[in-house]
């Protein structure tokens, strides 16, 4: 096995076709509709279709990876792919960090979920949101006790198991859970805009596939195709360019 | 996979179970399982290895080996596992891509290091992006064992070290008496003798593998963990099969397949025990 370890690492470094058209495209899988893995083991959902079609239109070869939300940057950054393509909205506190095109998303509505009896306003009560996500900062910043977790979807266990009061995440997210939740959650209070939309994150050493991505952004704006796709996934209602 | 499964909702409850556990992403769960046995198997041996090449490196003459196999058992051993699986394949990811950077591409004089980005030409990317999705996999496994390994290694060396410690001084110097080397000691008098001193210790520490192959989680491997959750978790009717939280009945397989690996491995070290005369 050694052997086979070391002539693996050896022809790893001997054996190097010249591609440079692959781009690595680096995604949670976790946050329906805009990125699961479904039931064929497959990445889907709207980032999949979006990121596909960019790809087509610059005639790039893109190939898919799952990645863990938390570790979804420093592995951007040290190069194990090259586009973050997460429903992650662009701060600036993450724009110092890495960089973004343009935003493919317009911002979008996050909202708070509480269960069907709990009448309190829950942004002054216990809160759950996932780790590093907008929400999270936001629920920090309203005063109310934030728990983070790892997935959305254990944020949503916490509060079907009375862990915490509310979840905030977005909108898109959270509306098929709680149509589909037979009256056990609702939404409560108003729906808060923050983030600057939606858009891939970028090396910021890596200018030159930003500037494609862009293109690639605008020309399906341009045609509406981009339009469509939103509707397609968050339904008619979904804010549009 | 069967012909009646394109329209789950219609179905019996039986029925629809049928075609759920048997999808795509059921599938990739059961062939992780196989991953649990290849990383075993895999492990178990090359740690052997190394941690029989670290004892013996402990009781060489040359100062340096000693020093060397010393530090490495005992450093370690003392770090716990999750640090060490976090910082060996980031490490050795790097030092393999920065070297390949010097390599192939000496024209480029700036660092790889870039405020937070870690950037080696791309000829230099170790897989290289355009390799498939499995190349990928493959390296990142192996680089698992590789962590597996040194850890395992250290602890395999510790007892081996005992090992051949408990063999019967007087053997070794009747050895010398007869006028036989340093190797022929080895391979005629200490190796064959410590298997029975190693045992009880290389037993347990098989069982600790076994326990720790989890980790596998942590390195972003989509092992059997990682399917339990992702498959276990809530889905909508954006899924062909929407289900409630049901992560607590697939932890549950786990647990009953680590229960039956253990089962299976204490019987059949129990036997190998037994051909040694040495009940454990």
């Amino acid at each position: 096995m050694k052997k086979i370890l070391l002539s693996a690492i050896l022809l790893g470094f001997i054996y190097s076709p010249v591609n440079a058209d692959t781009v690595r495209m680096g995604t949670e899988g976790a946050y329906p509709p805009y990125n699961f893995i479904n039931d064929n083991g497959e990445i889907d959902g709207f980032e999949r279709d979006l990121g596909d079609e960019l790809c087509d239109r610059a005639g790039l070869d893109c190939e898919w990876v799952q990645n863990d939300w938390d570790s979804i940057i420093p592995n951007l950054v040290s190069g194990n792919y090259d586009t973050i393509i997460a429903g992650m909205s662009i701060t600036d506190e993450r724009d110092e960090v890495i960089d973004f095109t343009q935003d493919y998303l317009p911002p979008d509505p996050s909202a708070y979920i509480t269960t069907g009896d709990g009448n309190k306003a829950a942004y002054i009560g216990v809160v759950a949101a996932q780790t590093s996500t907008i929400q999270a900062s936001h629920v920090a910043e309203s005063g109310a006790i934030l728990v983070e977790f790892a997935t959305p979807d254990e944020t949503i266990s916490a509060l079907r198991n009375g862990e915490v009061e509310a979840v905030m995440a977005d909108k898109a997210f959270l509306a098929p859970i709680v149509a589909e939740s037979n009256g056990d959650f609702k939404f409560i209070g108003k729906d808060v805009f923050i983030g600057g939309g939606v858009g891939m994150g970028i090396r910021e050493s890596d200018s030159d596939l930003k500037d494609t991505f862009n293109a690639a952004i605008d020309s399906m704006k341009d045609d509406g195709s981009l339009n469509d796709l939103i509707k397609k996934w968050f339904g008619e209602d979904a804010s549009i360019y | 996979m069967f012909e009646f499964c394109s329209d789950p909702s219609t179905l019996s409850t039986f029925d629809w179970f049928s075609c759920y556990l048997t999808n795509g992403k059921h599938i990739q769960f059961y062939k992780s399982f196989g991953l649990i046995i290849l990383l075993l198997v895999l492990t178990a041996p090359l740690a052997l290895m190394l941690g029989l090449a670290a004892a013996v490196a402990i009781k060489s003459n040359f100062f340096l080996l000693r020093l060397i196999s010393k530090t490495y058992a005992n450093i370690v051993r003392g770090i716990p596992d999750i640090i060490f699986f976090l910082f060996i394949p980031i490490t050795i990811d790097q030092l393999i891509e920065f070297t390949r950077h010097k390599i192939k591409c000496p024209e480029i004089i700036d660092s790889v290091w870039q405020g937070n980005d870690f950037i080696v030409c791309s000829v230099a990317k170790l897989p290289l992006s355009s390799s498939p999705q499995w190349i990928h996999d493959m390296y990142g496994f192996s680089l698992a064992i590789l962590s597996f390994t040194i850890v395992y290694g250290a602890f395999a060396a510790n007892t081996f070290h005992g090992a051949i410690n408990s063999v019967p001084r007087s053997q070794i110097d009747t050895g010398k008496a007869f006028g036989m080397n340093k190797k022929q000691i080895y391979f005629s008098i200490i190796f064959p003798q410590m298997w029975r001193y190693a045992l009880p210790g290389l037993s347990n520490l098989w069982m600790l593998l076994i326990k720790s192959t989890p980790l596998l989680f942590l390195l972003g491997i989509q092992d059997i963990v990682f399917w339990a959750r992702e498959i276990g978790g809530s889905k909508t009717s954006i899924f062909q099969y929407p289900h409630p939280d049901w992560r607590v009945w697939y932890f549950l397989s786990l647990l009953v397949f680590y229960l039956l690996l253990t089962k299976i491995s204490e019987i059949a070290l129990n036997r190998v025990s037994k051909k040694l005369y040495l009940p454990i």
